[in-house]
């Protein structure tokens, strides 16, 4: 009788075990209770699940702790729908975010390009409680890359030059390239280019890379970031009648938590942060280094932690 | 593709729709590159692993180290070894040939075990009473294998063969993630693209043909495996799979 009396005391103990973890994990971001980021002093920092994000995010963080702000960093969060909606409820205030892409989110009929348009669109799209900072000219845009020996053979610098030769080219992309107008439909509306032919491959990874150093595909669809432009000695052409949304990098933060040195801190960050910076950084993190060691090395070149 | 209507998903409209029935990138296009592939994999896979069946099944030799091995094979994920081939060859391969070679090879992969296992197993346990009978009429061991045990092994050979088809068939739809053609295009495309119609409608597409291949294959197997094989006369059934091999 007492064995089955402990028994059953177990199996009540183990239900509530259990049901208490179902409630308390239904939202990880939640962390302290009813105690909201935005509640605190602390400024809690997010990032999306990639690694850049995460570096900027680094960045910001330590630029305001170099500044006595505190700061909790909350990074790795997940895509733009999770974290901008953290943003929303106040599990985090301030987030690392590119600018042609938030906007394309907030608004997917918005046809906003160029850097002037898209800053404009996006601020005055922002949800209410949320501002940005000033954009940085640091940018991880869709870029058509083409291989030195490519770019020597036809002059080409900018995709204007590309029309001409586009019969002899074939263009690797992500199969969403084929119908958007951020892709084929807008390199021959926008710039008349016809390439030969169009290979499905990845967006910007690893198949679209071997497949254009190898010379399977003369044109590629990267991002400006990537390492690889510099390591496989490519060319990404000037999008010179700006077909690709800008994707500026620009700090989106909770209204509330604003304060002029935040602000200032932020944004004198984006005035040094540049596209090539951000190359050189996903080029170290490519070989494992530490994110938060990569982004301190970067803000003691940029001066920002001396002063 | 026109069916396409926002967030509807109206897969009966897309299949539907002769629009998408038409052109070189319609659907009986696609279904004729997606059996191209399917074919080539099989022949490549047939050409490597009956021979090499017949070999263990009569030898009785091999089979722990090749079967082992073809099955582990199987374990292989497809989509990452695709990959890995075709950043292996695309230094040293060009044209077409870099996107279908991969393509070709993780397909064999996938058909040989099959094929292999249903041909040596076959050969095994063709009835040792017509082999010994066989025998007995004066047949040389050549003579033995090329009209007893194979005839013996077909139904397990051609289940064998039809599994791989199966695989194949519901595997091919990796081409199109090196840019080739077939249908898979449906499926890659309409995920990228949100045309969830036309994700659907690829893989309904698919399966059907799958289905088909699995009826037109009973329908051979009733054509060419020896009447005597397909009835349970023995007193004692030793071979249940052959058995259900060609219900």
């Amino acid at each position: 009788m007492k064995k089955r009396a402990i028994l059953s005391a177990f199996a009540v103990a183990s239900m509530l075990a259990l049901s208490a973890c179902g409630g308390g994990g239904s939202d990880p971001l939640s962390g302290g209770g009813n105690d909201k980021g935005s509640a605190g002093s602390e400024v809690f920092i997010g990032s999306a699940e990639f690694t850049e994000s995460q570096l900027i995010a680094s960045i910001y963080s330590q630029a305001l702790q170099a500044k006595g702000v505190k700061v909790k960093e909350q990074f790795n969060i997940g895509s733009r729908e999770v974290y901008i909606a953290a943003l929303k409820d106040g599990s985090i205030d301030l987030v690392p975010e590119y600018t042609g892409a938030l906007l394309s989110y907030l608004d997917p009929k918005s046809t906003a390009a160029t850097q002037e348009s898209v800053n404009s669109e996006l601020t005055s799209k922002l949800p209410d409680g949320l501002s940005m900072l000033t954009p940085s000219p640091a940018e991880d845009k869709d870029v058509v890359a083409v291989t030195k020996a490519t770019a020597e053979k036809y002059q080409l610098k900018k995709l204007s030059d590309v029309a001409p030769h586009a019969g002899e080219m074939v263009l690797g992309a992500a199969a969403e390239w084929k119908t958007r107008q951020q892709g084929v439909i807008g390199l021959r509306d926008v710039y008349g280019i016809n390439f030969k032919d169009f290979v499905t491959l990845d967006a910007g990874g690893t198949l679209t890379m071997a497949a254009l150093t190898n010379g399977q595909i003369q044109a590629g669809n990267l991002f400006s970031t990537d390492p690889g432009l510099k390591s496989n000695d490519l060319v990404a052409l000037d999008d010179d009648k700006s077909l690709f949304a800008s994707e500026n990098v620009v700090p989106v933060i909770k209204k509330a938590k604003e304060n002029d040195t935040i602000t200032k801190t932020l944004n004198d960050v984006s005035a040094k942060l540049t596209t090539d910076d951000l190359i050189t950084m996903n080029a170290e993190a490519g070989t494992g280094t530490n994110l938060a060691d990569i982004a301190k090395k970067w803000l003691a070149g940029a001066g920002i932690n001396g002063s | 593709m026109a069916a396409a209507d926002g967030d509807v998903v109206n897969i009966f409209g897309w299949l539907t729709d002769p629009a998408n029935w038409s052109g070189s990138d319609g659907i009986p296009t696609q279904i004729g590159y997606h059996l191209l592939y399917s074919a080539m994999a099989l022949l490549v896979a047939l050409a490597i692993a009956v021979p090499l069946g017949i070999v263990i099944g009569y030898t009785g030799r091999g089979e722990a180290v090749v079967a082992g091995s073809a099955n582990a094979l199987r374990a292989l994920p497809s989509l990452g070894l695709l990959v890995l081939l075709f950043l292996v060859i695309s230094p040293v391969v060009t044209g077409q040939l870099v996107y279908v070679l991969p393509t070709i090879v993780v397909l064999v992969l996938l058909a040989v075990p099959p094929i292999l296992t249903g041909t040596y197993a076959g050969i095994q346990n063709a009835d040792p009473d017509a082999v010994g009978a066989a025998r007995g009429m004066g047949y040389t061991k050549r003579q033995i294998l090329v009209r007893v045990q194979l005839p013996c092994a077909l139904p397990l050979l051609l289940s064998g063969v039809r599994g791989a088809t199966l695989q194949i068939i519901s595997t091919a739809t990796i081409a199109a993630y090196l840019g080739l053609q077939g249908l898979g295009r449906f499926i890659l495309d309409g995920r990228a693209q949100a045309n969830f119609s036309q994700m659907a409608g690829g893989a309904i597409l698919v399966a059907v043909l799958a289905l088909l291949l699995e009826f037109g294959f009973a329908a051979l197997g009733s054509l060419v495996v020896s009447p005597g094989l397909r009835r349970s006369t023995k007193n004692v059934p030793s071979s249940p799979a052959t058995i259900t091999a060609t219900a």
